[in-house]
């Protein structure tokens, strides 16, 4: 299986141990993996800010980029949720262009979706001693049906074990520039999520996309809580603490 | 209704620091409506739910395609069965029909059942200005009319007070004894509106749907009230949408199934009254003259376009039960008539992109609302839209225009694009500290105002693979 890692632009720039994870996971599953050295951004941000144009330009770039592999995966269901579901409207008057995006949307995977549902890994590497509780994502859980994958991977990690949150589905008020826009409403927002986290007693949250993990660590912390470890699933399931890298 | 939509920072603001309005809001957010809807969609089955909604949706799609035939049928049954049908192009006409059907039978007290059409029209004020005494009789409207506030919520208005908010005003408004429990204080709203019903020569309400097929209109309400509004006064006008005609009485049942489940959870509302003419020869009750006026105003701009869809909606609410943002800050922030998610669609669709700038962005996009809205209106699809017209006609700041072209046009080229993050990750690590935690932002204060910013490393995947791969 040649599967082509889509780091993303948050990982590359504040949280690099996730792409490190993501392709030992992705290798421990017995993938042939490549990054391709030229991929910068999905292009979300402008899609989300009204520039249609400079989202299309990033989609083609992307597409270009991607379309060789028999897999595209990205440690984020943001990201893979914008190639997988927005990708090929951003094309509706140029039917070349929406075919194309149309095959890669087909193979185009959320990280632990691929891995439980595709690569069908049996055995993580990693460890981990104590209570997690997990966030689910919007884009990941909305646009990709990321629910029961991250969970059914988590079983496997020795020591482990879920402490589920009342509302792991509410929203934690990220929104990509919405957080700067409106960062009080955010923080706010942010905030109920905190108390959800913190209520459900665990060692650490556990989530899928790092927009929400910088979010949510950034108000536990202005909060004063630096107890509860927030860390990505796949730091998790290979077993790296975030600073690794 | 004068718009606001402008203030939304300040609004939403002013929101985050009323402890009282935070104290309510959280208690709606935890155990309010979207609890309910969710046991009544298992209940229903999940499953046989979601065909409802592709049922319900496609029903209004259908009225939608059809709108000029439907209002026509609507119009000609309506007039068979002796009532009136007029058309209002804007809230002003809408005051104007209003007035003069007042000032033709000699009207001078109105009851209203819940109608939105009247806040988009500030009608009360018109009312009272002309002399008829205008009173609320849905619970929640009755109260926000005493404090003299609009809606906060387009079925549940004053969803944003305490009981004790509302027990101060009765004592204020009523001279009567302080009631503390709820079942008291309803008596005594219920006492005090009965006299009206009973007094009031005009029923104001609106409609839930217009049924073409018979020129019936129908309303859903659980206090009964809509029905006194419909049947005791000797004329009924009843104030709605052109969009919320259907087709046949079977969509009305279809549509009622996953109307009042996807509001408040209920399998259906304590009253469904369906009213079709005045009062017949035969009748034990009705209005003497019956009037229907079906309103546009900014409707039919929707019509045949790319949000065509948001008029599918049938104010439910459950998109702002389920909205982050609107159980944050409240109704009220968003300024205009409808709040949450299909506010923030319907407001700078109806009174002008420019008026309410801030409301497409003021989402998440997290996409609750759009999965539990009953007839599928993908709502943040709609928002990203508005925010591209906006894009395309100029109304964004010139700063944000200038980041995002700086970044798409970086983004585009790999080597640049590797260079600002190298020194983008190192910047932040330097701001981070020793704890990694960086407190001021330059640039983003918006983030920082309230939240740390994990600063990362301090150097990019990027960099740290290609070392990796040399080794």
């Amino acid at each position: 299986m040649r599967v082509g890692l889509f780091v993303t632009c948050l990982v590359d720039l504040v949280r690099p141990s996730v792409g490190f994870a993501a392709l030992e996971l992705l290798e421990a599953a017995g993938c042939d993996v490549t990054v391709p050295a030229t991929q910068t951004c999905c292009g979300q941000p402008g899609y989300n800010s009204g520039d249609r144009e400079a989202a299309k330009a990033l989609a083609r770039k992307v597409i270009a980029e991607f379309e060789g592999f028999d897999y595209v995966v990205a440690p984020s269901g943001s990201c893979s949720g914008t190639i997988k579901t927005h990708y090929p409207h951003l094309f509706d008057d140029d039917r070349g262009m929406r075919e194309r995006a149309e095959r890669l949307a087909a193979k185009t995977y959320e990280l632990t979706d691929f891995l439980a549902s595709v690569a069908k890994l049996a055995r993580v590497p990693g460890r981990f001693d104590g209570t997690v509780t997990y966030h689910d994502s919007c884009a990941g859980l909305r646009e990709m049906g990321v629910k029961a994958q991250p969970r059914a991977l988590l079983a496997k990690v020795p020591g482990l074990a879920v402490k589920e949150m009342a509302t792991p589905e509410q929203c934690c008020g990220f929104g990509g520039t919405f957080s700067v826009k409106f960062g009080e409403v955010s923080a706010a927002i942010a905030d109920r999520k905190c108390d959800d986290v913190e209520a459900s007693g665990a060692d650490a949250l556990v989530l899928g996309d790092v927009g929400c993990m910088l979010n949510i660590e950034g108000r536990l912390r202005r909060r004063g809580n630096r107890k509860t470890k927030v860390l990505h699933v796949a730091e998790v399931l290979a077993g790296r603490d975030g600073r690794s890298e | 209704m004068q718009v606001q939509s402008m203030h939304f920072k300040a609004r939403a603001s002013e929101a985050l620091a009323d402890a009282t309005l935070q104290a309510n809001l959280h208690k709606f957010g935890s155990a309010g409506l979207a609890a309910l809807r969710a046991r009544a969609v298992v209940e229903y089955g999940a499953a046989e739910f979601e065909q409802l909604r592709d049922a319900a949706a496609s029903i209004r799609d259908r009225g939608l395609d059809n709108l000029p035939a439907l209002l026509e049928r609507f119009e000609r049954e309506a007039t068979r069965r002796g009532a009136t049908v007029l058309y209002a192009r804007t809230g002003t006409e809408i005051r104007d029909l209003v007035l003069e059907i007042a000032a033709r039978h000699g009207l001078k007290k109105a009851v209203k059942s819940k109608s939105m059409l009247s806040e988009e029209a500030a009608l009360n004020d018109a009312l009272q200005g002309a002399g008829v005494e205008p009173i609320e009789t849905d619970l929640g409207e009755y109260i926000i009319q005493l404090a003299e506030e609009p809606p906060s919520h387009i079925i549940a208005p004053a969803v944003h007070k305490s009981k004790d908010e509302v027990s101060d005003l009765f004592v204020k408004f009523h001279a009567t004894e302080r009631k503390t429990d709820i079942p008291a204080l309803t008596r005594e709203a219920r006492e005090v509106l009965r006299s009206h019903f009973l007094s009031a020569d005009l029923g104001i309400s609106g409609a839930n749907f217009l049924i073409a097929e018979t020129g019936t209109g129908a309303i859903v309400t659980n206090e009964g009230n809509g029905r006194m509004v419909t049947t005791l006064p000797r004329v009924h006008v009843s104030i709605t949408g052109i969009e919320k005609v259907i087709p046949t009485l079977e969509d009305f049942a279809t549509l009622m199934r996953v109307l009042t489940r996807s509001a408040t959870g209920q399998p259906i509302s304590n009253y469904v009254s369906v009213f079709t003419g005045p009062k017949g020869a035969g009748d034990a009750d009705g209005p003497e003259h019956m009037y229907f006026i079906l309103v546009d105003n900014g409707r039919t701009g929707l019509l045949g376009g790319e949000m065509q869809e948001m008029l599918r909606c049938i104010r439910c609410g459950a998109c702002m039960n389920h909205c982050p943002v609107y159980k944050t800050v409240g109704g009220h922030s968003y300024g205009w008539v409808y709040p949450g998610p299909m506010g923030s669609v319907l407001t700078p669709s109806y009174v002008g992109l420019e008026k309410a700038l801030d409301l497409p962005h003021a989402a998440t996009l997290c996409n609750q609302c759009g999965v539990v809205c009953p007839v599928k209106i993908p709502l943040p699809d709609l928002l990203r839209t508005l925010r591209e017209k906006q894009v395309d006609r100029g109304l964004r700041p010139p700063i944000e225009r200038l980041a995002l072209r700086a970044w798409a046009w970086a983004a585009q080229r790999p080597t640049v694009y590797a260079l600002g993050t190298k020194f983008a990750a190192r910047f932040l690590r330097m701001l981070g500290g020793g704890d990694r935690m960086v407190s001021h932002l330059p640039f983003a204060g918006g983030w920082t105002d309230g939240r740390e910013f994990p600063s990362g490393p301090g150097r990019t995947f990027r960099e740290l693979y290609a070392a990796r791969k040399k080794r």
